[in-house]
Formats: structure tokens, sequence, C-alpha cells
């Protein structure tokens, strides 16, 4: 693991080093090499990791006084809000951090998608990636569930039913997910037992996640290979450590607004109503982060394959290595794929403004175009362009276009000059 | 591989599959137990029936009652909704039933109230039949309950009910 022989200064350390190497370990993340033209779309990995580790914490807080009975979850969340001490603002933390989370996540995903870095030597951090996003998906779910609101209930009946979806068996596994008839106590309580390990399941994934990345090390804005250490690296401590903390002072800031300005503008109003299994709200919205996949699911006319197109649309994600057929990693010398990039961009921001509208008319007919042309982005337009595309020389070093002449320094920070000076 | 592929088996791959068997069978009878727990228990299986009082319920008027966690729809029916329910041709409809089989009292409908596209419940008297139609993802139904517009896949199904007396449905 790491990249040179380390041995501890102190005896004390020396020994327990020989029989446990967490100096090792803690000295490989304190020197290891990153390449030095990371910009702060890199910076989005810590923040992901402080956001686990706050929703973790809040939750764990939480989990003392919510109570997981469909008569006394709604009154518990109440009484979180009123009666605990800073209830209030655990909750708020708590119901902020799950979509401050998705919005990190998703720049998260976006910066790989434009960087590449997703490619080969990368493809298995992406897909565990891929497996983190889809079960912070499942954990949000279920959270959302969980103070038995009527948005909490209609959600989980609708999403619950997708499995009914599921030929000759469907309606065995939506009894069994639900353990009755119908969305109900059994179903709170297991979900509240499952919200409760996932985000734990998440922090392993996380692990292995980070390993995977510190085997070829971090792919960098030009996206080529580095030789590391060398003068194309730097240290992760002190300098990526200090440029992550002030990204995420940054990001504090934006979560800070929305917990104390405006706690309950991401959630829906209905769910400060009582769950009610006999009156469906008029529309019911899943949680924002959700919404393209929704949009996805309502665009297909027939049950079965609407869910099949929603899944779809995220396993179309974790084979993406395989259907980006570019050998260049990085956008800026990839001119025609910066393009697609940024309809992807608008594709999926459009699919996530259609998901909250009802599903007729106009609305409809974007969704199922919007639907046509991600799946359209993956399978055929991803392969083909790679093949095709005339891609800008890239630099052989990082350093190169500095050294190579230019005497200006903002000419190697700034990404969208090294296409007019190659 | 190719090796073992030529020798005839012997008594030690003959233990070795005999025990990754065994092994298989003990791994299944523990994890069974573990997935079992999740469906329906004894309590939730015991409230399987519900019986309605039905008097109180005018020509044109619809109640909804709550058994095993679903909503029912108890809807007592004016002529005109059982002839135009009776009058469509079969072969417009997605899933083909009968109004005939649906009510086999023509002038009550007993059915789920649990769109049968991701299980909303849908509003009475709306829609493009002027009976249900489900707010979520625009399902219409007719005024015997079958899909007739919109995603969902099957007719609103009709439960397992008798008439225990001229004002007392039990269902399930």
């Amino acid at each position: 693991m790491s990249d040179h022989e380390y041995t501890p200064k102190s005896k004390v350390g020396k020994w327990f080093n020989d029989r446990l190497p967490l100096l090792t370990l803690a000295n490989h993340l304190t020197d290891y090499p990153t390449p030095k033209n990371l910009n702060y779309w890199w910076t989005f990995g810590g923040i992901l990791t402080f956001c686990l580790i706050t929703q973790i914490v809040t939750g764990i807080v939480l989990g003392m006084h919510y109570v997981a009975h469909a008569d006394l979850a709604f009154q518990s969340v109440e009484h979180i809000m009123r009666d605990v001490n800073y209830g209030w603002l655990i909750r708020y933390v708590h119901a902020n951090g799950a979509s401050m989370f998705f919005l990190a996540v998703y720049i998260h995903i976006f910066r790989s998608l434009y960087y590449g870095s997703y490619k080969s030597p990368r493809e298995v951090i992406w897909i565990i990636g891929m497996l983190i996003y889809f079960l912070m998906m499942a954990t949000a779910f279920m959270g959302y569930v969980l103070p038995w609101g009527q948005m909490s209930f209609w959600g989980a009946t609708v999403i619950t039913n997708l499995f009914s979806a599921i030929p000759l068996v469907g309606e065995s596994i939506t009894n069994w997910l639900w353990g009755g008839y119908s969305v109900d106590n059994p179903t709170l309580t297991r979900f509240f037992s499952l919200h409760y390990l996932f985000p734990f399941l998440i922090l392993g994934l996380v692990v292995l996640h980070i390993w995977a990345l510190h085997v070829p090390g971090n792919n960098n804005p030009i996206g080529i290979d580095i030789k590391k250490p060398s003068k194309d690296t730097v240290p992760f401590h002190p300098y990526i450590v200090i440029k992550d903390a002030f990204a995420l002072l940054i990001f504090l800031l934006i979560f800070a607004f929305f917990v104390f300005f405006s706690p309950n503008i991401l959630g829906h109003a209905d769910n400060y109503i009582e769950a009610n299994p006999l009156v469906t709200p008029a529309h019911i919205v899943p949680e924002w982060y959700l919404l393209p996949f929704y949009a996805i699911l309502r665009s297909v006319p027939d049950k079965l394959l609407g869910v099949i197109a929603m899944f779809a649309a995220i396993f179309v994600l974790v084979i993406l290595p395989w259907l980006d057929t570019s050998k260049v990693r990085s956008t800026v010398f990839r001119p025609i794929y910066k393009q697609f990039y940024w309809f992807l961009v608008a594709d999926v921001l459009i699919l996530g403004y259609v998901g909250a509208m009802p599903a007729e008319g106009l609305y409809l007919l974007i969704a199922r175009v919007a639907t046509a042309y991600y799946f359209a982005h993956f399978l055929i337009i991803l392969p083909f362009l790679g093949l095709k595309e005339k891609t800008t020389p890239l630099p052989l070093s990082i350093t190169e276009p500095i050294l190579g002449g230019s005497p200006d320094m903002a000419m190697a920070r700034n990404n969208s000059n090294y296409k007019e000076k190659l | 591989m190719s090796d073992s592929e030529k020798k005839k088996p012997n008594r030690r791959d003959f233990i070795v599959t005999a025990t990754a068997a065994a092994g298989a069978v003990g791994v299944g009878a523990v994890v069974w137990p573990l997935v079992d727990q999740m469906n329906p228990d004894a309590s939730v299986k015991a409230l399987a029936s519900t019986e309605v009082d039905i008097s109180a319920v005018e020509p044109g008027q619809s109640i909804t009652v709550l058994w095993r966690g679903k909503p029912v729809f108890i809807k007592r029916r004016t002529k005109e909704e059982i002839d135009s329910a009776r009058a469509v041709d079969l072969s417009e409809l997605k899933h083909p039933e009968k109004d005939e089989d649906r009510a086999k009292n023509p002038e009550w409908l007993v059915m789920l109230g649990v769109c049968t596209h991701l299980g909303c419940v849908p509003l009475t008297d709306k829609g493009d039949y002027g009976a249900w139609f489900c707010p979520c993802h625009g399902s219409h139904y007719d005024t015997s309950g079958r899909i007739r517009k919109g995603p969902a896949p099957t007719n609103m199904e009709v439960p397992k009910y008798e008439f225990v007396n001229s004002n007392t449905i039990k269902i399930g």
C-alpha cells in the first residue's frame, strides 16, 4: 500500500507499528502524492465524507428519541421538533443533510464524467461509487418514510409497488417487503432497521472506494497519467487537506443557509400531515434528488417496462467505463464530447424538472424525449463518438504546458486555455 | 483441471462434494427463517375478513372501508352507471372482464380501491369515464372499475366477498 518504506521515529511507535501498521497507513495517507493541478471539483470527496459522518452522527442521536411505530412515529418526530433539547436543529441538519449529501454526490459524479475519472484504470472505483450511490438512494428513501407523514406513506407505497411489476412473483415480493398486504407498521419497523444499517454499509464501501483510489492515484483535470511521486505531484497533507477544508467551509455556508433559513424548502408540506391509508395526496412527488429517475419511470406507458427503464438508467452508469470507447480521459481534449456532456447535464436537469410536474400533456412528451436522449447518450453517442472523434493533442506532463515556453503561470491553472495553446 | 478430469473421482472428491452439499442445505436452513420473518405474520393474517353495514348507502353513493390495511370501495351504482358498464364492448378493454363477472349484484360494486399501477387510491367520480381516476400517474377507470386509459396494467381487483344479509357485506 505504501509507496516507500516507513519507520516510526519513536521506539513505542516502532514497537506498535511492527504489530499493527497503523502508523504506516497514517503516513501513506499524509504523504499520498496528489496531482498538483487538481481543481475545486476535486474537493467533493472530502465533502462527501463529511456528509456521511454528519448523517451517521445526527441519525444516531435522532434514533434515541424516535419511535418506530405506525401509531407513534409521527408524534415522536414532532416531539423531537418541540420538546427534545436542540431536537429541531438535529433533525433539520439530518433532513437537509440528506439533500446536501446528494447535491455533493451529483457534483462528484458529474466531475467524474467530465474528466473521465471512470476510465481505465479506475473502473473499480467508479463501480464502487455507483454502489454507494444506489445504497444512498435506498437509505434516503427509507429515511423519508420514517416520519410517517402522507408523503412518507404514499412514497413508500409507490416505490414498493414497483416490485409488483415483476411477472409471477411480484405480488409475493411486495407482500414480503411490506410484511402485510399494504404499507403498515411492519414496513415501518423494517425500514427503520435498514435505514440504520445502510449508512454503515456505505461507510465500508467508502473505505474500499478510497482504497481503490489510492492504487492508481487521482485522476486530474487534464486526465493524463502522471509519475508519482514526481514534480507533477504534491503530498496530500498539507496541500490537499487545506484546499478540501476551505471548500468544505464554503459548502457548510450553503448547508447552514438551508438549515437555519429555509429548513423545509426541500421537503414537502404534505409530510406534515400524518399518514392516512385512505387518502392519496393530489401529487406524489419524491425528494428532488430522485426526480430524474421518477420522470423516466413515468415516461414509459407500460408498468413493467417503466420499472425496467428506471433501473436501467442506473445500471447504464455502472457499465459506463465500457460504453465510453475514447481513450482520452479529460473532456478538455474532446471538443465534440464536451458539447454532448453539457447536453447530458441539461437533459438530466430537464428530467428532474418534469419529474416534479404532473405526468400529462407537454410534460409527458418532454419526459419521453429526455428519457430517450438519456439512453441515447450512453448507448449510442458515447460508443461511437469515442471511435470517431478527433481529440486535441495531450500534453506530455502536467508541467509541460508551463515549461513548454509560456511564461504565464495562469495558463496552467486554467484548463480551457490548454486548447488554445496546443 | 485437465488432470482431474482424466482421473476417476476418488473418495476425497466424494467427501468434498458431500460436505459442500450438506453445507449448502445447512446455509439454506439458516437463511430461510431470516427471510421468511419478513412475510406477513400471524397477527396480520388474522385480520383477514371484515363485515360492513351498507344499509345507509344511497344509490350513486360510495363508501370506503379499510380491509387488511387497504381501502375497499363499496359503490351503490345508479341505473345509468350499470348500463354504461355493461354496454362496453370487451374488445375495447385492456384487461377484458365482463361487468357481470365483477359485480354479481349489479347494484353493488365491491373492489379494492387500489390503483393497479403503483398502489395509490383513485379518486371517486373523476376522470374521463366519470368513475375513478388515479391522481398519481393518470389512470382512468370506468364504472366497473376497469382500466380504460393510463399506465395501470389491470382492472381494480375484486376481493372475495359475500352478502351476509341484504344490509351487510363480509369482505375476505
